[in-house]
């Protein structure tokens, strides 16, 4: 072989075992499961499953578990609204107000993710605990009744959702304030722009990338997260993956698991594909 | 300066360090929580101080068995990973070739695939292959979710790296080999470093994925799940509380070595040489 050839092939022998590792182990296994969603439903693991096109799985499924799909949505949705309010302040005050203490603060953002998730989580339950000093406070000011709870409500898995994935919203945003020239913001203020307007026509629109890219990693993991409504909440506050958690490991109804795991994606895709619409329509997708 | 004046310029902070509070609180009490013996099994509340854990971190034999579990797939997911994504990592950057656009976007997509579908689908794939899943399912598993993230740590250090570095290599006689070897690899070493690291803590911390794809075997997060059912022994926080403590303190050693914990804006004149 030529030298030359050898440099034209250079890069496809680098790729070679990654690639292959990720079409055999990524993308084979998904279409793996999209067949699975069409097994026959009376099948089962012992006996086998029949391929019957079974395409009545996928309204099946919804119709059996529409409200824990539902809270899906409901429950990272409030958790995203929550964690806009808390990560848009520590990023622009991370970005723009830390001075020498920037890289700190990162850390400080970054370090609990050193723990391990379920342990962290599990903390959770000590905080917001029938006993702690969390439930006594609110019960002294009576935000909560006498015999109000936070554990095994929906508010315990909301918090749980925001507070485990509220450093995923932070980094991108702090990124792209970090980046924000702040001779644009002088001029806002030179050209008497309040410190609100300033905010509404220059900052927040600058930051856009960052808060676009944030609420993707945020709202992502959360609408499939499964151990926070497992460890925190009840079976009331069950979302779509605790089913489908079920329907694999316990129920081993495997055409079930595999037609919701597809509507879970598949609801996730629509939504980010309107919001990143709406957030960008100028750029049309992506 | 009026009152509301002093207040309108700091709220911002203010906010910021309450939400650094919330996020540093659970850690806090993981911490304590390795100093307590709890009143029975089922109790997650602070009951009595004790140095117990500390002393004897493998009371509960399974827990050190799993914590041992999740190291050796850690490494071997790390290992296997690294050389991969490195190696995916240099064709993008420094390659133009048909399929390019096409390898980036596989690159891509498991990053945006919720873990709950990667882990239904090997699942599924194992289950019809016959394949009997253990360990090496779960190392498979956790290779493929960490090659994205390897190659775009890695991919990110090679695209900032100035190529003449290399040309003037070769202008000295270096043969290829020698450029790489001396020049490109000691360069983008700190971007496989971290990426290694990315993908060893990963590995450790995933629970989702693993949970469909590891038959019997008994990893930490599995095992902290299956205890969190009959009550959790209080040394699984002496090994939440280990691990921060060690990621930590790597991260602050390597910041302070470099001299980029804190950053020194430019009125403070040239930077102090802190090591």
């Amino acid at each position: 072989m030529t030298a030359r050839g050898r440099h034209r092939l250079l890069p496809y022998l680098l790729l070679l075992p990654g690639v292959a590792w990720l079409l055999l182990f990524f993308a084979v296994p998904l279409l793996q499961l999209a067949a699975a969603s069409l097994y026959d439903p009376g099948g089962s693991l012992s006996t086998g499953y029949a391929m019957t096109w079974a395409f009545g799985n996928y309204p099946d499924a919804l119709r059996a578990y529409w409200p824990q799909f539902a809270r899906s949505f409901m429950y990272a949705g409030a958790a995203l609204a929550l964690a806009l309010l808390m990560g848009y302040p520590l990023a622009y005050a991370i970005a723009r107000k830390a001075g020498r203490w920037k890289n700190l603060l990162l850390v400080a953002v970054v370090a609990p993710m050193f723990t391990s998730f379920l342990v962290r989580t599990l903390a959770w339950k000590t905080i917001l605990s029938d006993n702690g000093w969390l439930v006594g406070l609110l019960r002294d000011v009576h935000l909560l009744g006498p015999d109000g709870r936070l554990l095994a409500t929906p508010v315990s898995v909301v918090l749980g959702l925001t507070y485990n994935f509220l450093p995923f919203l932070v980094l991108p945003l702090y990124a792209s304030l970090e980046r924000l020239d702040p001779r644009l913001l002088e001029a806002a203020g030179d050209l008497y722009a309040s410190p609100a307007q300033t905010f509404r026509r220059v900052t927040l629109p600058l930051s856009r990338p960052g808060l676009v890219a944030g609420t993707l990693l945020f709202f992502i993991p959360a609408t499939g997260d499964y151990i926070n409504a497992e460890l925190l909440g009840t079976p009331n506050e069950y979302m779509i993956g605790n089913v489908i958690d079920s329907a694999f490991l316990v129920r081993l109804d495997y055409p079930q698991g595999a037609a919701l795991s597809f509507l879970l994606m598949a609801a996730i895709l629509a939504a980010v594909f309107g919001y990143l619409r709406r957030a960008d329509p100028s750029q049309g997708v992506l | 300066m009026s009152a509301f004046r002093w207040l309108a310029e700091r709220w911002v902070m203010g906010v910021a360090l309450l939400v650094l509070g919330y996020l540093a609180l659970p850690v806090l009490v993981v911490a304590a929580l390795s100093f307590n013996r709890p009143s029975n099994r089922l109790s997650y509340d602070f009951a009595e101080f004790t140095l117990d854990n500390w002393r004897q971190p493998c009371a509960t034999p399974e827990m050190c068995d799993a914590v041992l579990r999740s190291v050796q797939i850690g490494f071997v997911s790390t290992v296997v990973s690294t050389v991969l994504g490195t190696l995916m990592a240099f064709a993008l950057v420094r390659h133009r070739f048909a399929g390019r656009s096409g390898t980036n976007l596989l690159v891509f997509l498991p990053m945006a695939t919720p873990e709950l579908v990667m882990g239904t689908s090997l699942l599924a794939l194992f289950v019809s292959a016959g394949v009997p899943q253990g360990f090496w399912t779960v190392v498979v598993a956790h290779v493929m979710f960490c090659l994205s993230f390897v190659v775009v740590t890695v991919r990110a250090r090679l695209a900032g790296m100035d190529r003449r570095l290399e040309e003037a290599a070769a202008d000295l006689y270096a043969g290829p080999w020698q450029a790489f070897r001396l020049v490109t690899l000691p360069l983008v070493l700190p971007g496989i470093v971290a990426a290694a690291l990315l993908a060893f803590s990963l590995s450790f911390d995933d629970f989702i994925v693993t949970n469909f794809n590891s038959g019997t075997t008994v990893t930490f997060p599995m095992y902290v799940w299956g205890a969190a059912q009959r009550g959790i022994p209080p040394q699984v926080n002496v090994v939440g509380t280990a691990m921060f403590a060690i990621a930590l303190l790597l991260v602050l050693l390597t910041s302070v070595r470099k001299g980029t914990l804190l950053t020194h804006s430019v009125e403070e004149g040239p930077p102090v040489n802190n090591t």
